[in-house]
């Protein structure tokens, strides 16, 4: 069989339901008798709860009822092995804005009152949300030894060498749509949910364990989410304090929590220093890394992510050590977000870098393909595909990098300082098993997954996948996800959607395509005297090659044999072959700034990044997807940070106006290039992931690229005017 | 949900008379600023008095001075003809605040009485002198970054967080006021206050006072420019803000007005660097001069240590960015 030619340029399949509103995002769905629950947060930062008056609340018009540790209907699987803040479950306090209770009343204003009600008394203890304070109290995590290649500290004797300490400080998702849940027990033992989340099957599982039940008798709605960015990955304790209210009233509750309430309860990215060492050879020949990072965690549950994974494998460097470790503090656990972990580790990295390319008088870029890791130096096998020198090359071009004058504080432009950075970013490039239902009507094609689109625009991939497979048009296939009743799918995190669930379209569809044709050359006249080799798809018909005036269309064929439909459902994952490789994708960023030389004032004036992540499937969602990465490495460089007041351990920013996240003037033309060629291992598409290394390595492009045109070094994200002003 | 009488007021007098009758009573008009202030729970009112049926509209020329009625959009004054050729650094001002949105909504009244950003102000959990005489000042030893620098007291360090404000302190207007006792006016210099011991006085409107117009008084500047250095590009308050309107004439500097915002709990008239600009020729070397004098008595606590440094070179980039050097 042959693949029919592949457009590339489709536009997101449900744009129109977006635009329009007619999307249904979870809290826009109704059900009739639902009441609305309002959250009640702790005011103290570690300690026990004395007392929880709620006469008043009660009292209050319209307010049903006030549900927490002291009258919470049973979780059974708190009693288990239960990760997690163990919510309504006992009087333990261990952060601000830990949600205690939960107030529900028949309007959402009248539950919002009634919350304001709820009268609180605490025993409070000493509490500790200041990392630099308590490194004392650092782990590391599921006893991790760090890792060593070579031989330890090698840096140190290296001709050349620099040592640096990076901190990031925490940072919020904050996507647009605010965390929730409507819960619904539509029996005693059954529950209907529609969800704010990336994957509807984990929660699904994860709820089975809360509340100790049949996973299907959870049925999770998730069609459309407004954004996440890793805080959709697990089930919070506000959802579930909202299943417990909805269990109380014995009504339906819709739960939507409040902007500065996402500052507290839906994940964060963990507060980080790291610390690089790096040493080299005159010449610019790595001699040995040291990279040491601490982040926090929260003090009931230990939060793990790849700070330092990308310094194991980045560069052909002989000698590299790492350590990681946390520190328990009164914060809530952090969950990972936008690039994760990587992002973290790569400001550093690609920073240390930059500082040692100009110790060594050597462009920068020069000494990133001077170690160019050919192999993967950690596992020391092939990658399954790598063009980063491809991308940077293409990069530099478009930036006009060499035309640059590399010193620093050496070029202006309308009265402003100059600059211009470049970092590389890498993440791993998974696949994981999915499910797909692949059906075809005399309509057209539709394929159901229990995937999710928290924006990129996957069912736009996935049509493109299934056309490019099927050779229907477009317009006729249709792939339905984000409920719990579909065919299994993961999670969509760590860039692996296109991969995992996109193999399992195109695998789902060439079995449907391959049915049919034996269907079509065991009863069609047509096709009796062919063999399915010889047999074509495109355009929505099936030919015999070479065979003037034998298509027919599926439709017709359908109807001949008839049916009315064809279905198959197929699981499909990474081959054996696939364990001889290592799998990442690559990136790289250029960024041209302007610094004001007396306000400290950093804009962006230009980003180009290229990206290798193997074939691209769907070009116009891809290179959104890669914008919107962008965008949020604007704001980790210039100014996200979530502020916390350690006399208190409470935010004091925890809003849209004060935690800034980029805006639209903050956001210059972000030219984007794909390296597009397939990688030969991973899918049948050949397509790598790429939704994070769109960010990953973009902070230390900025920060390059202000000591570019300041000559000062600023290693603490954000990079605020003042920061500039005072260094 | 909480429960407050509302009153539409058709005329002034209908207005202060509603407001005279119960204690704690509130005009609203865009409510941009109020309501959140009520859903935080920072502020109460047992009335609302809804004063946007009030004739007071509109912009007209007057003899020696522009009129602007006090419930003229933020977004209207901003994109005014007479505003634009005549005080170019008013409707700059104007469109660094906020956002379209939220200039859609706001008034030239309710701009004024704009309460502090002060997060400790708005978070009814935490100390906060403004909001709770004698309960402390969460900023002063807290996160204080955004605060003030100029004409503090041990009370309170918040910052009055309005642009428009600062482009009027430079303009010399005027607010007039309606009240139960009849009409006054208040100089713009004299509106608001700085907190000393009564922080939770913002301005000496009186309770059931009422801002009808500001004035501005006529002016032959012949170079302005209104500079904001903020965190990012659009929607963010002020890290500092300066107001600039020069008269330049045969290369001297015959009138200078400074304002700063982001710096005090009211705009910042800087009189004294005004006086070493005048008379002076417009060049870096003077401003720099005049713009190193405008810092004597900052007071910086730890996080707004970098604001006295930013001041410099913020007027200083104001003054060159006037005279287009």
């Amino acid at each position: 069989m042959k693949q029919a030619a592949k457009g590339n340029s489709l536009n997101r399949v449900d744009g129109a339901l977006k635009v329009t509103g007619a999307a249904k995002y979870f809290a826009d769905h109704q059900v009739p008798g639902m009441q609305y629950g309002v959250l009640v947060c702790s005011t103290i930062s570690s300690g026990t709860i004395k007392s929880i008056d709620a006469v008043k609340a009660l009292k209050a018009p319209g307010v049903t009822a006030v549900v927490s540790h002291l009258n919470t209907p049973p979780v059974p699987g708190f009693k288990q092995d239960y990760r997690g803040l163990k919510i309504f479950n006992d009087d333990r306090i261990y952060a601000n804005g830990q949600p205690i209770a939960i107030v529900v009343a028949d309007t959402l204003e009248r539950a919002t009152y009634g919350a304001s009600l709820v009268s609180v008394t605490y025993n409070q203890e000493t509490h500790q949300t200041d990392i630099s304070k308590n490194i004392g109290k650092a782990y590391p995590p599921n006893n991790d030894k760090g890792y060593l290649r070579g031989e330890a500290d090698a840096w140190k004797n290296a001709a050349v060498n620099i040592s640096a300490t990076y901190t990031i400080p925490l940072e919020v998702h904050n996507p647009m749509e605010l965390a929730g849940i409507i819960a619904h027990w539509t029996s005693a033992d059954t529950l209907t949910l529609y969800a704010k989340t990336q994957g509807v099957k984990n929660v699904q599982g994860t709820l089975s364990k809360v509340f100790q039940l049949p996973p299907n008798n959870f049925t999770v709605h998730s069609q459309f989410v407004g954004g996440a960015f890793g805080m959709g990955l697990r089930v919070w304790p506000l959802e579930i304090a909202a299943i417990l209210a909805a269990r109380k009233v014995q009504k339906p509750v819709k739960l939507v929590i409040s902007r500065n309430q996402m500052f507290t309860m839906a994940g964060y990215r963990p507060y980080s220093i790291q610390e690089l060492n790096i040493g080299a050879t005159e010449d610019g020949k790595l001699v040995g890394i040291t990279h040491k990072a601490t982040a926090n965690t929260s003090a009931y549950e230990t939060f793990t992510e790849g700070i330092v994974a990308m310094t194991k494998f980045m560069y052909a460097c002989p000698n590299v050590n790492t350590q990681y470790q946390v520190v328990p503090l009164n914060i809530g656990t952090p969950i990972w977000m936008r690039g994760p972990g990587e992002a973290t580790g790569s400001f550093a990295l690609e920073s240390a870098i930059d500082e040692l390319a100009y110790k060594l008088k050597l462009d920068p870029l020069e000494l990133r393909i001077r170690n160019h890791a050919d192999i993967d130096p950690e596992h020391n096998r092939p990658f399954s595909s790598k063009y980063l020198k491809e991308a940077y090359q293409t990069g530099a071009e478009k930036i006009g990098w060499y035309q640059r004058n590399p010193a620093p504080k050496s070029m202006t432009e309308d009265g402003m300082l100059v600059g211009y950075g470049v970092s590389s970013g890498t993440f791993g490039a998974y696949r994981s098993g999915a499910t797909v239902m692949a059906t075809l009507t005399p309509e057209g094609l539709v394929l159901k997954s229990a995937a999710s689109d928290i924006g990129p625009g996957t069912g736009t991939a996935m049509v493109q996948i299934a056309a490019n497979a099927t050779g229907l048009p477009t317009g006729r296939i249709k792939f339905m996800l984000g409920e719990s009743a579909y065919p299994n799918a993961p999670q969509q995190g760590g860039s692996a959607t296109v991969s995992t669930v996109g193999s399992a379209v195109s695998d789902a569809c060439k079995a449907l395509m391959n049915e049919l044709g034996k269907m079509a050359i065991k009863d069609h006249p047509s096709f009796k005297q062919a063999t399915i080799e010889e047999l074509q798809h495109g355009n929505g018909q099936l030919s015999v090659a070479n065979k003037a005036g034998s298509a027919v269309t599926y439709a017709q064929l359908l109807k001949d044999l008839n049916l009315p439909e064809v279905s198959v459902t197929t699981t499909s994952q990474a081959g054996e072959n696939a364990k001889k490789y290592s799998m990442y994708a690559f990136s790289v960023h250029f960024a041209k700034i302007h610094v004001h030389p007396l306000t400290g004032v950093v804009r962006i004036k230009q980003v180009v990044s290229v990206a290798d992540a193997g074939t691209i499937v769907s070009m116009k969602t891809a290179r959104s997807q890669m914008i919107g990465g962008v965008t949020g490495g604007i704001g980790m460089a210039l100014m996200e940070e979530g502020l916390i007041d350690h006399r208190f351990g409470r935010y004091v920013n925890n809003n849209y106006a004060d935690y800034h996240v980029p805006v639209n003037a903050d956001t210059p033309p972000i030219d984007v290039y794909f390296v597009d060629k397939p990688d030969p291992v991973i899918n049948p598409m050949g397509a790598k992931g790429m939704g994070e290394i769109a960010l990953i390595g973009f902070a230390a492009a900025v920060s390059n690229a202000v000591y570019h045109a300041t000559g000062k070094r600023i290693r603490e994200l954000p990079i605020t005017p003042d920061k500039i002003l005072l260094a | 949900m909480n429960q407050f009488s509302y009153y539409r007021a058709s005329t002034v007098k209908a207005a202060i008379d509603a407001a005279s009758r119960s204690g704690n009573t509130r005009f609203i008009a865009g409510g941009t600023n109020l309501l959140d202030l009520m859903k935080s729970g920072v502020l109460t009112a047992e009335t609302l008095v809804d004063i946007n049926k009030l004739p007071l509209r509109e912009i007209r020329q007057e003899q020696n001075r522009l009129h602007i009625g006090a419930l003229v959009l933020n977004s209207s004054l901003a994109e005014d003809d007479i505003v634009k050729k005549q005080y170019p650094l008013l409707s700059e001002a104007l469109l660094a605040g906020a956002s379209p949105q939220l200039r859609n909504m706001a008034t030239v009244g309710g701009n004024l009485l704009q309460r502090t950003r002060c997060t400790y102000f708005y978070d009814t959990t935490m100390p906060c002198n403004k909001r709770t005489p004698g309960s402390g000042c969460g900023a002063m030893d807290g996160i204080n970054r955004m605060h003030a620098i100029f004409g503090v007291s041990d009370q309170c360090i918040a910052v009055h967080p309005s642009d428009m404000c600062v482009a009027l302190a430079a303009l010399d207007a005027n607010i007039l006021v309606a009240g139960p006792k009849g009409q006054r006016t208040i100089a713009m210099k004299d509106f608001h206050r700085l907190p000393g011991n009564t922080p939770q006085l913002d301005n000496t409107l009186g309770k059931t006072e009422l801002i009808t117009a500001v004035e501005i008084p006529a002016a032959n500047f012949t170079n302005w420019h209104y500079l904001k250095v903020r965190d990012r590009a659009s929607y963010a308050f002020a890290l500092v803000s300066v107001a600039v309107a020069l008269q330049v004439e045969n290369n001297r500097i015959k009138d200078a007005r400074i304002a700063l915002g982001g710096v005090a709990s009211k705009p910042w008239r800087l009189l004294q660097t005004e006086q070493l600009l005048k008379g002076q020729t417009p060049t870096a070397d003077n401003f720099r001069k005049a713009a190193e004098k405008s810092i004597e008595g900052a007071v910086t606590r730890t996080y707004n240590a970098f604001k006295p440094a930013m001041v410099v070179n913020s007027i200083q980039t104001a003054l060159l960015k006037s005279v287009a050097i």
